[in-house]
């Protein structure tokens, strides 16, 4: 019985070990993200040299845009260049739910700014 | 016995114990939360940045403070030499990745050959920032220290502020240099596993874990890049 169970770990745990070797990028894949970034990056540019200076949208939205592409951004490194993508729920809300404190964080300090800004300047 | 290996039958979901319940390697477990450290300490540096900069009325313009390409034009080319710079940091990254991909297939001198790629694309960057701070304290700014209020008046598009300003000096030394150190530290890294590659270390050990923990260090630094890249050049 023992031993029988011993041998099904083991067959197991090679299993998941076939499993995170397959699990790896293929060319194919990380040249695919490459194209991602560099497109996205290619956007901001065209945001910050063309579409802000004639003025078609408000500094405020290219702002906003700014922001959602980086966060775009750095969604594919994590998951894909970084592989959270392909771990364990358990280890990707770890790393993830923490920012939820630096969401609050930046919360605070732009009331805080934005505090300072009515009342302290001039 | 018998009740024993009934009770390991029993529990076998992730969380009952003996095992590994996110199957990670220890070491790359501890990579990736000394990671999320780091991003704690980037976070709070860029936190107060954009706290600071919310709260003021003006601030030197990007598109003014850097529009020069070290070496090849003085003004008028905004994004340019920082977007050459992104484009060197993303490239590395993917070297990285693909030197990660040669190691699950155990091919030593194909990580050899993406690991030396990496490490030339962390020298460039370095060797761009090294023109960029020198570029920008040529203009006279520096840790607490701004350029002459005639000069000052370039960057600014609206009213000028030496107290911006000199927020924005501090800050851009501080928070790029943070990530300079990050990436001189990277790079090292790196050098150590090419040599320990080319040493054949990890062919005997079976396998290039040590690699891929490198690599997530590597592709950190290009994550901070994205932000400190957005916040400072972009916004």
């Amino acid at each position: 019985m023992s031993e029988h169970n011993t041998h099904n770990t083991d067959v197991h745990a090679h299993g998941e070990h076939g499993h995170d070797e397959h699990a790896g990028l293929s060319k194919a894949k990380i040249w695919q993200v490459f194209f991602i970034l560099l497109g996205i990056t290619v956007v901001e540019f065209i945001i910050a040299l063309v579409i802000l200076p004639k003025g078609m949208v408000p500094q405020s939205a290219g702002n906003v845009a700014y922001i959602l592409l980086t966060l775009l951004k750095a969604y594919y490194i994590v998951a894909f260049f970084m592989h959270l993508k392909f771990e364990k729920r358990g280890l990707q809300l770890s790393l993830g739910l923490a920012f939820i404190f630096i969401a609050y964080f930046i919360t605070l300090m732009l009331i805080e700014g934005g505090f300072l800004h009515l009342h302290m300047n001039n | 016995m018998d009740s024993l290996s009934q009770l390991d039958q029993v529990k076998t979901t992730p969380w009952s114990g003996g095992r590994s319940p996110w199957s990670v390697e220890y070491g790359k477990i501890m990579m990736w939360f000394f990671l999320l450290s780091d991003a704690f300490t980037f976070s709070s540096l860029l936190v107060y940045y954009g706290a600071q900069r919310f709260s003021k009325f003006t601030w030197p313009d990007p598109d003014l403070v850097f529009q020069s390409i070290p070496g090849v034009i003085d003004s008028g080319a905004p994004l340019v030499f920082v977007g050459i710079m992104t484009f060197i940091l993303i490239m590395s990254s993917v070297t990285m990745v693909l030197a990660v991909e040669a190691g699950h297939r155990r091919s030593k001198k194909e990580v050899v050959g993406w690991m030396i790629a990496t490490i030339i694309g962390g020298f460039m960057f370095l060797g761009c920032q090294a023109l960029e701070w020198s570029h920008l304290h040529h203009e006279g700014f520096w840790w607490g220290t701004i350029p002459e209020p005639e000069k000052l008046k370039e960057f600014f598009v609206g009213p000028v502020s030496e107290v911006s300003a000199q927020q924005f000096a501090n800050l851009f030394f501080t928070i790029t240099g943070f990530h300079g150190f990050h990436v001189f530290t990277g790079v090292l890294l790196n050098i150590i596993i090419l040599f320990m590659t080319i040493n054949g270390t990890f062919e005997k050990r079976g396998h290039y874990l040590m690699v891929e923990k490198v690599g997530l260090y590597w592709h950190f630094v290009d994550l901070v890049w994205v932000f400190v890249f957005t916040f400072f050049y972009l916004v």
